[in-house]
């Protein structure tokens, strides 16, 4: 087997006193998706953002290809270069159009050229069906559109591992749909994903391998089929059984 | 160790002169408050009220008020009147006329803030669940205006204090007025006292103000 | 009214306008700087530095602009420390208008939600850069009717410099009102010479206020 991309050893996260991530270890290879799937609270969110040194950690390390991640790293940028991550929502930069969203961390951080990013920045628009909003504020977008973009954000300063936390979670319904199709695309060309979701559905069509996460530690993990279909454990098959519904009016 | 002239203040009844001149600014303060801020809460549910007319003398008061400095409002006040009535207000009437239209003005403002603050998802919901008009004030609006409101008068009332530091310029003995003849008074026996003593006014107005401003403040976290 | 008194003692004002303008617009220069730096220093929680600067927003923010002048003024130069009447006008200006712009900037910053510092930091943006090109230019738009509010603020504050022997609007108006009685042509032309100084900024601050609004990001 290749290199893992991403390793995290023994990785303990605390917030006043209470363990919100206790001791976890797992590794990501390259091409792997991986999906974490888990109740409210139970720590997905704040794990992505400690891969991303968002948040400061208490115990073990974050590798990326052999790097350490830490809040305290000298090449934090580079690091985080490498690391792409869309969140929740809001997160585009309302002052600047969507394409100097896109272009604001490849030509400050990266300095590429301005062209060849803005060549890059339109054939990406275009693979999501947004060439024609490049030079619109992200107010004048839909929820969906805004989260296309900051995909693209993201993808523009070739990462070689993606993080997406629940960026379907703030969405209306029908437009949960025109995102999760990007990131199905994302999968088919091969990429490193570690995506963080409520959408079960999507989860088992894209995932390679499904992490159960319940209070701080991995209760469960393997390929999306036996998870779903045959959860192993009593805690996993209770969540489940949150997305199934019994009719109570007797016909 | 230089001398200070913190010595001047203990002697004889500086010190409880200089407090004595601070009670005069606060007692100024403390009746334009008491005086402005039902004015300013009368004031600002009218401009609600869609009245041209109302609302334009209203604006007209509102803007001029606000937009002079309170040292100018003072002068036209102390001056203006002796000349254009024949009143001889004393500084101190006319520190309390000035500060209360101030005040008002600056209440009124907080109030219709404060009531236009309140969506109007607030009174929808209040309607729908069949509460009369009265009701919806007494219950609804006013608790939540109020707990915006209250925070902002107590920061007025340091503004209050603030400003009236000015009446010494139209000739009021207060705390400043005190200190120079402190100062005067002593002269040759210690020259450096200028240093010493206005230090004192100093942290006295930021003791008379500190404390409320933190009440202000706390209330604000409290009350979002 | 005498016209000709009035038109005597125009250039006069105009002088005593301009020494305003000039100390105000140079204090609230020099509070702009200050108010910078103590948002940074406390946006970025430095050690040490925060606790001075919080004492600092307290003490200038709860004292009044004219005892601060008399102390810079009278007692300062009792102990070796030596300021002209406008430098310590601009100073003295700046001493109140550093907190007020600090505390302007900083709920500036608040009011940008924290994601979107973290999403620049994941774009790999250093401190500096997500500063520079994320927070600062919203943190500005966001702040700007409070900012021109704190403007005219201090311009009026200036009204008090007469106290230090500058001679501004208010010490011309006094000093005429004094020698020659006439009350009426001294105050008209004060307000008149005030309105002139704060009705443009007035009107300049409500004018970026509403272009803001309709032009606004939104989210």
């Amino acid at each position: 087997m290749n290199e893992p991309i991403l390793t995290v050893d023994h990785l303990v996260k605390r917030y006043d006193g209470t363990t919100v991530l206790n001791d976890l270890s797992f590794q990501v290879f390259q091409g792997e998706v991986i999906v974490i799937v888990g109740p409210s609270g139970c720590g997905k969110s704040t794990l992505l953002r400690c891969i991303n040194a968002l948040e400061p950690i208490q115990g073990g390390e974050i590798r990326l290809r052999g790097e350490l991640i830490s809040a305290e790293s000298k090449n934090l940028s580079s690091l985080r270069q490498k690391i792409g991550m869309v969140f929740q929502s809001y997160d585009l930069f309302p002052h600047m159009t969507v394409l100097d969203n896109i272009l604001l961390a490849p030509t400050k951080v990266q300095k590429r050229p301005k062209k060849e990013v803005t060549e890059e920045a339109q054939a990406l628009l275009a693979r999501v069906g947004l060439s024609e909003k490049a030079g619109q504020y992200p107010r004048q977008l839909s929820g969906g559109q805004k989260q296309r973009v900051a995909i693209v954000r993201a993808l523009c300063m070739h990462p070689e591992i993606l993080l997406f936390d629940e960026v379907t979670a703030a969405l209306d319904p029908e437009m949960v749909r025109e995102v999760l199709e990007v990131i199905l695309d994302l999968a088919g060309q091969g990429r490193t994903m570690l995506i963080v979701t409520h959408e079960m559905q999507f989860a088992r069509a894209i995932a390679d391998r499904v992490m159960f996460l319940d209070g701080g530690t991995f209760v469960e993990s393997g390929p999306p089929d036996s998870f779903f279909n045959a959860p192993q454990t009593l805690r996993a098959r209770q969540f489940l059984q949150t997305f199934t519904f019994e009719r109570k009016k007797s016909s | 160790m230089p001398d200070l002239g913190l010595d001047v203040l203990l002697k004889g009844k500086n010190l409880i002169r200089l407090l004595g001149g601070l009670g005069i600014a606060l007692k100024i303060s403390l009746i334009s408050v008491a005086l402005c801020i039902p004015l300013g809460i009368l004031l600002g549910a009218l401009m609600t009220w869609k009245n041209p007319l109302c609302q334009m003398i209203l604006r007209l008061y509102l803007e001029f008020i606000r937009i002079m400095p309170q040292l100018v409002l003072l002068f036209l006040v102390y001056f203006g009147t002796t000349r254009a009535f024949g009143w001889n207000l004393s500084g101190e009437l006319s520190a309390v006329i000035v500060f209360t239209l101030w005040g008002t003005a600056e209440m009124s403002d907080l109030v219709r803030g404060a009531l236009e603050s309140i969506p109007v998802h607030q009174y929808e919901s209040a309607a729908a669940l069949g509460l009369t008009w009265p009701q919806t004030y007494r219950y609804i609006i006013l608790p939540q205006t109020v707990r915006r409101l209250i925070p902002l008068s107590i920061n007025l009332i340091t503004r209050m204090i603030k400003t009236t530091s000015l009446i010494v310029m139209i000739g009021v003995v207060e705390v400043l007025k005190v200190a120079q003849q402190i100062i005067e008074a002593n002269r040759t026996s210690s020259p450096n006292a200028a240093f010493g003593v206005y230090l004192v006014v100093f942290l006295l107005y930021f003791l008379a103000c500190w404390p409320i401003s933190l009440l202000a403040k706390y209330l604000e976290r409290k009350w979002r | 009214m005498s016209w000709e008194f009035i038109r005597t003692y125009l250039p006069l004002y105009q002088e005593a306008a301009l020494l305003t303008v000039r100390i105000g617009f140079a204090g609230i220069g020099v509070s702009i700087v200050v108010g910078l730096l103590c948002m940074l220093v406390q946006h970025y929680r430095t050690p040490v530095l925060r606790w001075i600067v919080g004492a600092y927003i307290e003490v200038s923010r709860n004292t009044p602009l004219l005892i601060q002048l008399f102390f810079i003024y009278y007692g300062l130069p009792k102990i070796g420390i030596m300021t002209d009447a406008a430098t310590c006008g601009v100073f003295g200006l700046a001493f109140l208008g550093g907190s007020y712009m600090a505390e302007t900037f900083r709920s500036g910053i608040e009011s940008i939600a924290p994601i979107q510092e973290e999403s620049a930091y994941s774009l790999g943006l250093t401190r500096f850069q997500t500063m520079r090109y994320v927070i600062l230019p919203q943190a500005f738009s966001v702040s700007v009717p409070a900012f021109m509010a704190n403007v005219i603020f201090l311009l009026k504050e200036t009204s008090v410099f007469s106290a230090i022997s500058l001679m501004d609007l208010m010490f011309t108006a006094k000093d005429l009102i004094g020698l020659y009685a006439k009350t009426t042509e001294s105050l008209f032309l004060l307000v008149v010479f005030y309105l002139l100084i704060l009705l443009p900024v007035s009107l300049l601050g409500r004018l970026l206020e509403r272009r803001l609004r309709y032009a606004g990001f939104g989210s």
